[in-house]
């Protein structure tokens, strides 16, 4: 019998060629695969990718006033600044029947959105609202609105408050973004540093930057040396000393940071272990919570499993031998230490390093609770703004710019150490 | 680790010194959580370790559990004290903490599994991808998780119901389940799968049969790890949950910030006791996952 070596395509029993059938079975593979993850990726981006993207583009939105003066704006928009010095007699108008016909819950909000871009405008708009509607009830048909308003309050014929609106007239804005850097826009549109008593939001940046870089570096001096002697130590007592750090890591953060309110306070432990020490009188106690050095102090404990881990399991694969065999060619033990052994630890320390700042600088709880005035990171004010000013755009520009910044940490974090090795205890 | 016998002074010196630093690190790690186990038993309504307590014989005057019966609501004239009112309020957070934290883990620990057994297989496309948006409810700030959860589902008018609470807790606690499952499939032979599938059983049987019972251990972790993240979460049940829908760490929230209770520390104690019964748990687990696998113990 001949056998048929052909130069044609190897074919399995059903006749289609082998290629296209194993392509096949590979697709529906792949399709299997995706089917099993796909209700958690739909679980996922409703529950959490759409919220965190419905914040981004309300940190952008200015929407909601362009609703309530849509007239006013458009007439606005039509204003030759450089001819008049007050707007055209259209502006007065739309704007008398949109705040007579208004919606009162959507005007205060709108009133509220006016106020950031210049204060005094709040108390102007509700006199004039309720002038306005005297107006309408008597039936009376201004001859000049412009006229009017300028009787009405005198602050109608200031140019500046009308300035003010360029900042308002599209849907989208920079706003809150600027006021999140201690910015805001004059009455030319020009970006400009905040009044001296409303900066506060670069100070706390930078607080935050410190904070966050002083707890890394305080976790690797303090986490180093333990995951050295865990990594060294033979397993049974290792696996022994690692419930000292996986025990804090287990316990619910509230209970940690209410124990270190109790050690740190005025009458806790620690003062009063230094009081019967006599290193300290009874009067003199030291203040240790409610200020920067309680956050420092709680945050450091905190998060130093989350360095002492990732060093861990890169120490605990470095042969012993390297040591040995660097002190053997002659190197002082320190040398040694320097030259062979900390290098091959680099991998654990910027995985820990970068894992401990990225939680450090959004941390919100600890510093809120054990922070005091000065001990509050941005964590704070986005939760502030969130819940009792409700200036929603700008907590949301806070939010952005502090997820942009984690994101370029965690960018580095997984080219160092790639993002699916994250290890739990 | 000892020291060698030819180790200098100095050497000696240094390596006592270090063991001495491990020594402090380890007390710094966990003495703040046992200080407050005795306080937990103090008479005083402050948070303090009372003169009573360190005397030496031990005053039986001092120590009380009367915080204790405070906290599970008992009422009577000796719990209350002036500045800690008797409220039914813990108990009502427990109750509302385990109700949260238990259907969370249920439907996290699912979603988690099924979606770690389609990441583990070698066909995955665009696994890094997918990998990432899974584990970033985990690596986003709660406060900007918060935040954003908190304008999108007042848009569905989701905020203040449990509802909104438990699929927010849901979304930060599967990519826990999601790596610990994804850790245990690792080094999982799939020629088992294969030769349940060969023998006759459909994909449902194969799972519960052959896959379930070697991943199980992985699983109950993830689920323990879904459990604690929901049950200790604060922030989205500050922002996202009414007024009276209390938990636990909403409760101890209001007792740091307004109450300064010592009741408190009683349920920090609790809590430290669960979170020590949960380590073991999960440290049994790994060890007993490994053991099934054939994997040698490190």
């Amino acid at each position: 019998m001949e056998v048929p070596i052909s130069t044609a395509e190897l074919l399995t029993t059903d006749g289609i060629p082998l290629k296209q059938s194993l392509r096949k079975a590979e697709r529906r593979n792949k399709l299997r695969a995706f089917l099993l993850v796909f209700p958690l990726l739909l679980f996922i981006f409703v529950t959490f990718v759409m919220p965190i993207g419905d914040m981004l583009l309300r940190s952008v939105d200015d929407s909601q006033i362009n609703s309530v003066f849509p007239n006013t704006f458009d007439e606005y928009k039509n204003w030759d600044k450089g001819a008049d010095e007050l707007p055209p007699e259209e502006v007065y108008k739309s704007l008398f029947f949109e705040l007579a016909n208004g919606d009162k819950r959507q005007i205060g909000k709108a009133l509220t959105r006016m106020n950031y871009a210049k204060s005094g405008w709040k108390s102007l708009i509700k006199k004039t609202t309720r002038e306005i509607k005297k107006i309408v009830k008597k039936g009376e048909e201004p001859v000049s609105y412009k006229d009017t308003f300028i009787k009405i309050n005198k602050f109608w014929g200031d140019p500046t408050y009308w300035y003010s609106f360029n900042q308002m007239v599209n849907d989208r804005s920079s706003i809150y973004y600027w006021n999140a850097l201690d910015r805001t826009f004059n009455e030319d549109g020009d970006v400009v540093l905040q009044d001296e008593k409303r900066r506060m939001y670069i100070k706390t940046w930078l607080r935050t930057f410190k904070v966050s870089v002083y707890v890394t570096i305080f976790c690797l001096i303090l986490g180093f040396p333990v995951a050295h002697l865990l990594a060294n130590l033979p397993l049974r007592y290792s696996n022994l000393l690692m419930i000292f750090v996986l025990l804090p890591f287990w316990t619910s953060l509230l209970v940690r940071t209410t124990a270190w309110i109790v050690m740190l306070q005025q009458n806790g432990v620690i003062n009063g272990i230094l009081v019967w020490l006599g290193v300290i009188s009874d009067d003199g106690r030291i203040q240790m919570v409610y200020n920067e050095v309680g956050t420092l102090i709680a945050m450091t404990q905190i998060l130093l499993p989350f360095m002492i881990l990732p060093l861990y399991s890169v120490m605990r694969v470095i042969p012993k031998s390297h040591m040995r065999a660097a002190q053997n060619l002659g190197a002082k033990p320190v040398t040694a230490f320097l030259r062979v052994y900390l290098p091959q630890t680099i991998p654990g320390i910027s995985a820990g390093g970068l894992l401990v700042f990225v939680l450090a600088i959004g941390y919100f709880i600890t510093p809120e609770l054990v922070g005091g005035k000065d001990g509050k990171l941005i964590g704070s004010w986005i939760a502030y703004h969130l819940k009792t000013t409700l200036n929603w755009g700008l907590c949301a520009a806070l939010g952005a710019i502090l997820l942009g910044i984690m994101l370029i940490f965690y960018w580095l974090y997984n080219k160092i150490v790639g993002i699916d090795n994250i290890k739990l205890g | 680790m000892a020291l060698p016998s030819y180790a200098s002074p100095v050497q000696r010196t240094y390596y006592y010194f270090y063991l001495f630093f491990c020594t402090v690190v380890f007390f710094f790690l966990i003495a703040p959580l046992f200080a407050i186990i005795p306080i937990s038993f103090s008479v005083s309504p402050f948070m303090v370790f009372t003169e009573g307590m360190l005397a030496w014989p031990p005053d039986p005057e001092a120590w009380s559990i009367r915080w204790y019966r405070n906290m599970i609501g008992d009422c009577s004239a000796d719990v209350v004290s002036s500045t800690v009112p008797c409220s039914t309020k813990w108990m009502k957070g427990t109750v509302n903490s385990f109700y949260i934290g238990i259907i969370a883990t249920v439907i996290a620990t699912a979603l988690g599994t099924l979606a770690a057994l389609g990441l583990s297989r070698p066909h995955m496309p665009y696994k890094g991808l997918i990998m990432a948006i899974l584990i970033s409810p985990m690596i986003v700030p709660l406060i900007i998780t918060a935040a954003g959860m908190f304008f999108f589902y007042a848009r569905i008018n989701l905020v203040y119901t449990f509802t909104g609470v438990i699929l927010a807790h849901v979304a930060l606690a599967t990519p826990f389940v999601v790596i610990t499952v994804t850790a245990t499939l690792v080094g999982f032979d799939m020629n088992m799968v294969k030769a349940a599938q060969s023998l006759g059983a459909k994909p449902m049987r194969t799972f519960f049969k052959v896959i379930m019972p070697l991943i199980l251990p992985g699983i109950i972790s993830g689920a323990l790890f879904a459990f604690i993240t929901s049950f200790d979460e604060v922030v989205i049940v500050m922002f996202m949950a009414s007024i009276d829908q209390l938990t636990i760490p909403k409760q101890m929230w209001a007792g740091i910030r307004q109450e300064i209770s010592p009741v408190i520390l009683c349920m920090a104690t609790c809590l430290v006791l669960l979170s020590i019964f949960l380590l073991t748990t999960v440290e049994v687990l790994r060890r007993r996952s490994e053991k099934l696998r054939g994997i040698k113990a490190r």
